[in-house]
């Protein structure tokens, strides 16, 4: 399946190669190359890329391209599906997946590959597994290895690829137990120029982190089950209980985890927690334009809407902008046209507000297109579709585990356009 | 140096690979410098390299285990960054048994990397894994398994076949997994085996672990994807383990069994697919089709045979439709395929949500999926239109992304929603990605050929953008607007003057040469304009490009041939210069024309046919998606997504006529169990069971396994009753036959009293004694009853057990009651009085009647005391015990308004009168005649203040009773029933 995995940086530096089975020359990364200068942007290289004898699929992520060389037929979405699991797995190992940090680990890196598939067939892709073969590396237990020259690989046997749940270590010791449990929901929208949503969706997560002794048997139930459209589980959970009672049952892993990814249906009307009052016009004649903007509340339940940033992408005409905000910060990058603005919180006695003119190149005529303003905010405490946990229970051990849930609303992809 | 000598090698491993010799880029040989000046700062990358591995090599020749794991970690790093490190393999083999656990692993690392450059010294290595593969421990032998299989060395071949058929009869599942991984690898080293690897795929295939399934499966493909006869016997077996398999293996094995049950079974749509069809010739609107099409109809219709889907076709649709909720993507995709590929068509819908949802991930799961879905909508609209909106477009999304939601919209488009997609796409043609402004006109241009009622809304907004300052737009509008041209020219000759006029200022070549085409082939149109812009070209000619040059030798000719007057000596001029043209293409085009269109005396007869060949009417173009009839791909496969065949791509089988054999699949019972299969390790074992019990549940959830568990539960307390039993089965008949002999006596007013005196079961709570005293009174006549008898010992005579209907315990043999019954064949009826066996009392099962906190406070419980009802022997005695948890007491317990079926009784206990004080309990019986129907009882139970809706279901065992006879009665019974015991047979 997968012959061999190239990473390769922005720059276009080859810094990692792995083979799994014979070794497939590095000059194939050349078409690859080839392909990214045809792409205006590292977003559009196509991912997957035909070469004469390979097949080249890549996935772009952390500013590194994962290049995977197949040379048969395969499921495309099987490889990229891997290699984003890789991706995810450095990020799981060393918190950041980044060249330097790659690059500082290599022998880890290389060790993680090698189990994670043999012959190019996925063989070891839970965490957890993965970190009973080879430990992570802590900067406690680098210190401690270069003295004593013990290691990062795990000496007892990985028991864990031949249990029935395989997503668990075994043997976890914790002296505090505890259940964390984040249901986070993200908001896409696109609102158009008169402030009429055009499409909204609710899009959640239940991210866990569970330190829990033992083999604990976990249910969470909802108070309103019903709100979820679609949903996709972990393997740990049980198919049948959540079909037949609405119910999560499950084992869960040890350590962090997405327990849940859901979708809303889309019956129910979304709640816009915020709107943009925007007046961006460009005269034809001058070149000054004028733009302004104004971030206010409106369906917040009463919680506070945070972290409000404001980005937009000019037009190619617009040389420079001189804004002057109400709160916050903003920056104008003059080459890359793009203005953002980080508002931060929104007071509702006195709306934020970014006015100011905008410089056009002299004798070009007005841009086409007016930007889109892309929106990002936090609401704490508050699940915007009304999801709610209504209570979680532990079987299978003794112990009473401390347990918590936070809720958060966050916008996803929410966009307006004027 | 290093690095070519590094090609040197990997031409001579690989000679298939041609383009191995292309040179480096400049900037990646630049790179690679700057990695090696990085790695070894202190050396540069010239002769010196070979002091540096003299330095590696002393340290892997030291004792101290922590110098050799440096010296192996800056070995891996090298060739992490691809670096040769081959020279160090002498030193790096001799550590392969090294004790520290890193060290080796590092060992492997390199090994499997450099074995096949240096086979010789590779063998070295080999004892050490032969040693592994007879260790103890199941780790180390896959692990040794593992690495003597990744070696590519031609020799050991014979080794490598003999370990993996030793592996595949391990008893540990994972070293059969791990065997299973190493087919491919000897297959790929030496294809010759294949033979002998597919009789261990056989053998592997039958494993019933779920660790093997996915692996084996795997191997299969790789090495014998056409043996489909393989997959027969294990095709239930794979379809119920499927779920518990991990993700990776889920993957393969349903992209097999979507190939394996194109084969297998009959299409699901054979009816449909006609409806669809001519509804899709009907919406695209070309009558040549309509004409063959009712003959094609007929004849498919004389074949046409009532459809029925094969329990194993099901089996696969039902099994893998939980998986969509998969979290991996690739998972979620393979089942959408396997929908889209052998689903009925009512039933393929399910897959749009979880595509739709995977929409939210990464980008390039995002392509891949839009591109599946582009391919789905054409075929399938109707599963992707609700979902229209998930499919707008955002400015952040990157081009190709926007370009095949476009495509997606498009082939959504329909008379109903197409105004609001037209809304839609006015927006994106102010985009500033001028592509994507491009695809969106194209687009248009689509919506328009296939959606008439548009059409003409289509052609003005096109015909707008002609005046947009973007001159790629304007462009690419003429392109789109030309094609819609020509399917009605005459009412557009307004727009045709419009675009004439644009030749003065548009410069891009397609959209010149469009114009050009356009005005030619409707010259009549314009009489006036066309010769004037024929001026003008020749006026420019030589600096047009080379596609607008072809069209304005076109433009001349037709000219020349409608208006000959005018434009006899601009013609002329035209092809004299394109006569001279640098371009064959347009000089060989120039002398053709000149001599189809001037009439010479050397002219051929194709001269009158001039006009003939020049205008002719020509048929439009018609505008379909890229997409169209991709679909003979296997959906998520490379080759689709390439639209192309990719090497080892296994062609998707058309559905066959006739369904071969479906007993093919059938298992034999199983006789010795699979030596493989049951002594696997713990692990293996728990994962099979926990595999056949998800197989045996997935037809119908829970409810079957609770009811598997109530049965157990029955059958376990009869088993301890008999035990039991055994030392009082004197007192028991006893207390029966005084139980019977006192039925008939029984005072219909004392039929409350209840104690259950057969109450043997410390499990079940004794009721409390009764307030009415009458039931002291029958439970003392009763144990004087049982002390005047003896009886047989009943287990010395081979006693047989009939259960029979309750009522059928009435002592007057009633001929009629026979009919009564009617056709319920599982109860006996009884001809003549029996011996009644004792009740089973084990352990009887209290049910809720009405909770606690549905009751406010009143609890009731009830229990069939498996006994005849004393006041009516069709009657089964339902056994009451209510608890008053409330603080205030309760008064005038009855109950009320029965809701039956009929031919149902209910005979109720009397009221309550006395009040039932807080904390007390009370217990009463009612007898029920339930018809010997399973029908649930419904009534009131009513208290002073409040009314319960309750009502009381019977098993099926409590309407039963037992019955004692020999065995010749048994038969003769059985005899007079005719047909056979059909429902009741002898429980023991």
């Amino acid at each position: 399946m997968i012959h061999s995995l190239f990473l390769i940086n922005a720059a276009g530096d080859i810094f990692l190669e792995k083979h799994w089975k014979s070794v497939v020359s590095r000059s194939v990364c050349d078409y690859f190359f080839e392909a990214q200068e045809r792409a205006s942007e590292a977003e559009n290289v196509p991912p997957v890329i035909p070469t004469p004898h390979h097949y080249l699929l890549s996935v772009y992520r952390h500013k590194i391209f994962f290049v995977a060389v197949i040379q048969s037929e395969v499921p495309p979405l099987f490889v990229i599906e891997f290699l984003h699991r890789v991706v995810d797995t450095f990020q799981d190992y060393f918190g950041v997946c980044s060249e330097v940090m790659i690059k500082d680990n290599v022998v880890v890196v290389y060790e993680v590959l090698e189990e994670m598939l043999d012959n190019g067939f996925p063989l070891a892709t839970e965490s957890n597994i993965l970190k009973e073969l080879i430990k992570p590396p802590t900067i406690l237990r680098t210190v401690v290895n270069t003295i004593t020259g013990s290691t990062n690989v795990g000496d007892q046997l990985p028991t864990g690829q031949l249990s029935v749940v395989p997503w668990r270590r075994t043997g976890v010791k914790y002296t505090n137990n505890e259940a964390y449990f984040d249901v986070i929901e993200e908001i896409d929208a696109i609102i158009d120029k008169s402030g009429s949503t055009i499409t909204a969706e609710i899009q959640g997560v239940i991210d866990a982190c569970v330190k829990l002794t033992g083999m604990p048997d976990l249910t969470l139930s909802f108070m309103n089950p019903r709100l979820l459209d679609d949903v996709s589980f972990h393997p740990c959970v049980r198919f049948k209980r959540w079909e037949s009672e609405r119910i999560l049952s499950f084992i869960p892993p040890d350590g962090n985890f997405r327990l849940l990814s859901y979708h809303v249906s889309a019956q129910n009307l979304v709640a816009i927690p915020v709107y943009v009052k925007h007046n961006i016009s460009f005269r034809d004649s001058s070149s000054l334009g004028r733009f302004e903007i104004t971030v206010g509340p409106k369906q917040t339940m009463g919680k506070t809407v945070e972290g409000v940033i404001v980005t937009s992408q000019m037009p190619k005409g617009v040389l420079n902008m001189t804004l002057t905000p109400s709160q916050g910060t903003h920056v104008f990058d003059p080459v890359t046209k793009l203005l953002s603005w980080d508002v931060g919180k929104i007071n509702p006695q006195k709306l934020p507000s970014l006015k100011g003119s905008m410089s056009l190149q002299a004798g070009s005529s007005k841009p086409d297109e007016n930007p889109t303003i892309n929106l990002q905010f936090k609401i704490q405490q508050l699940a915007i579709s009304g999801l709610k946990v209504n209570r979680l229970d532990m079987y299978g051990e003794k112990y009473k585990p401390f347990k918590g849930i936070k809720y958060m609303t966050k916008a996803g992809k929410f966009q307006v356009r004027t | 140096m290093a690095q070519d000598k590094c090609h040197l090698i990997t031409q001579v491993g690989q000679p298939q690979v041609s383009h191995c010799a292309t040179p480096l880029p400049v900037q990646e040989s630049l790179a690679l410098g700057k990695h090696l000046g990085k790695a070894l700062p202190a050396v540069s990358p010239s002769p010196a390299a070979g002091r540096v591995h003299d330095d590696l090599k002393e340290m892997l020749d030291s004792n101290k285990d922590s110098l050799k794991l440096e010296a192996m970690k800056r070995i891996v790093a090298m060739i992490a960054r691809g670096k040769n490190a081959s020279d160090l393999f002498p030193a790096v083999v001799k550590n392969v048994a090294c004790k520290n656990i890193e060290v080796k692993k590092l060992v492997y690392v390199y090994l499997v990397r450099y074995a096949e450059e240096q086979q010789d010294l590779a063998l070295l290595s080999i004892s050490t894994f032969q040693r592994g593969l007879k260790d103890p421990n199941q780790l180390i032998r896959a692990s040794a398994l593992r690495v003597l299989s990744s070696i590519r060395v031609p020799i050991i071949v014979p080794i490598m076949m003999l370990a993996i058929k030793e592996a595949a009869s391990d008893m540990s599942p994972y070293v059969r997994k791990t065997a299973a991984h190493a087919i491919p690898k000897l297959y790929s080293l030496d294809s010759d085996q294949k033979d002998q690897l597919i009789e261990v795929i056989e053998k592997l295939l039958a494993d019933k672990t779920t660790l093997v399934a996915g692996s084996v499966v795997m191997a299969f493909e790789e090495v014998c994807p056409e043996r489909i006869d393989l997959i027969h016997k294990n095709y239930r077996k794979l379809c119920n383990l499927l779920i518990d398999v991990e993700e990776w293996g889920q993957v393969v094995i349903i992209n097999m069994l979507t190939r394996y049950a194109r084969t297998q079974f009959l299409s699901p749509n054979q009816n449909e697919s006609l409806l669809e069809e001519s509804a899709e010739k009907a919406f695209y609107g070309s009558e040549e089709e309509d004409t063959k099409e009712p003959k094609a109809e007929a004849a498919s219709l004389a074949k046409r045979k009532p459809y029925v889907m094969d329990p194993d076709h099901r089996l696969l649709l039902r099994n893998t439709k939980p998986l969509l909720q998969s979290r991996n993507a690739a998972v979620v995709m393979a089942v959408a395929q396997l929908y889209f590929h052998l689903a009925p068509k009512a039933e393929v819908g399910v897959i749009a949500k979880a595509l739709v949802r995977l929409l939210r991930s990464h980008r390039s799961v995002q392509y891949v999926v839009l591109q599946n879905v582009a391919t789905m909508s054409i075929k399938r609209r109707g599963m992707f239109e609700p979902y229209l909106k998930s499919f707008y477009i955002r400015s952040t999304d990157p081009t190709q992304i926007k370009i095949l939601k476009l495509e997606v919209l498009t082939n959504l488009a329909n008379e109903t929603n197409i105004s609001t997609i037209l809304r839609e796409f006015q927006t994106y043609i102010r985009s500033m990605d001028k592509d994507f402004v491009a695809a969106t006109i194209q687009a248009i241009g689509r919506c328009a050929t296939n959606i008439g009622k548009v059409r003409d809304t289509c052609l003005n907004g096109l015909v707008q953008l002609l005046s947009n300052r973007d001159e790629l737009v304007v462009a690419e509008s003429v392109v789109v607007i030309k094609k819609l041209l020509q399917m009605q020219p005459a009412q557009h000759s307004e727009i045709i003057k419009h675009m004439a006029k644009l030749t003065d200022n548009i410069q891009v070549p397609m959209a010149r040469a469009s114009i050009l085409w356009l005005i030619g082939e409707y010259c009549e149109h314009v009489p006036k304009i066309a010769p004037d812009v024929l001026r003008k070209m020749a006026k420019s000619f030589t600096n047009e490009e080379d596609i607008v040059k072809l069209q304005v030798i076109n433009l001349a000719a037709k000219l020349y041939l409608t208006n000959s007057k005018q434009s006899k000596l601009l013609t002329q001029y035209v092809l004299n210069l394109a006569k001279y043209d640098q371009n064959y293409d347009i000089r060989d085009r120039a002398r053709f024309i000149r001599q189809l269109i001037v009439p010479t005396e050397k002219s051929g007869a194709l001269n009158k046919y001039a006009k003939k060949l020049f205008l002719a009417q020509k048929p439009a173009p018609i505008l379909e998606s890229s997409f169209k009839d991709r679909d003979h791909f296997q959906l998520g496969s490379l080759s689709h997504l390439l639209n192309a065949k990719a090497v080892g791509y296994q062609e998707l089988p058309d559905w066959p006529d006739e369904a071969p054999d479906p007993s093919v699949r059938n298992v034999e019972v199983r006789g010795a169990p699979q030596g493989a299969g049951c002594m696997g390790g713990q692990g293996g074992s728990v994962s099979e069971e926990s595999g056949s019990s998800s197989s045996s549940s997935s037809s119908s959830g829970s409810e079957e396994e609770e009811e598997e568990e109530e049965e157990g539960s029955g059958e376990q307390s009869e088993d301890k009753e008999e035990e039991e039993k055994r030392p009082k089965r004197k007192d028991k008949e006893g207390s029966r036959k005084a139980a019977m002999g006192s039925a008939g006596r029984y005072p219909l007013g004392k039929r409350g009293s209840s104690v259950n005196p057969f109450s043997l079961n410390p499990a079940v709570t004794p009721p409390p004694p009764q307030p009415i005293p009458s039931s002291s009174i029958i439970s003392t006549s009763l144990v004087t009853d049982l002390e005047g008898l003896t009886l047989t010992d009943t287990s010395l005579t081979p006693a047989v057990s009939v259960p029979h209907a309750l009522p059928g315990m009435s002592r007057d043999p009633c001929p009629s009651w026979g009919l009564q019954v009617g056709g319920s064949a599982s109860h006996t009826p009884a001809p003549r009085p029996r011996q009644l066996l004792s009740p089973a009392f084990g352990a009887v099962r209290t049910y809720e009647l009405l909770h606690r906190m549905a009751g406010e406070g009143l609890s009731v419980e009830y229990c069939f005391s498996r006994r005849p009802f004393p006041g009516d022997p069709h009657m089964v005695a339902v056994h009451i015990q209510i608890s008053n948890n409330t603080d205030a007491e309760v008064k005038s317990l009855r109950v009320s308004e029965p809701k039956l079926l009929s031919g149902m009784r209910i005979q109720e206990f009397p009221e309550i009168g006395t009040r039932l004080a807080p904390g007390d309990t009370a217990n009463v019986v009612m007898g029920i005649d339930f018809c010997d129907s399973t029908q649930a009882a419904n009534f009131q139970l009513c208290t002073h203040t409040r009314h319960f809706y309750v009502s009381i279901q019977p098993p099926v065992g409590e309407l039963m009773a037992p019955v004692f006879m020999s065995e010749n009665e048994f038969k003769k019974e059985q005899g007079e029933w005719g047909t056979g015991t059909g429902g009741s047979q002898p429980r023991r």
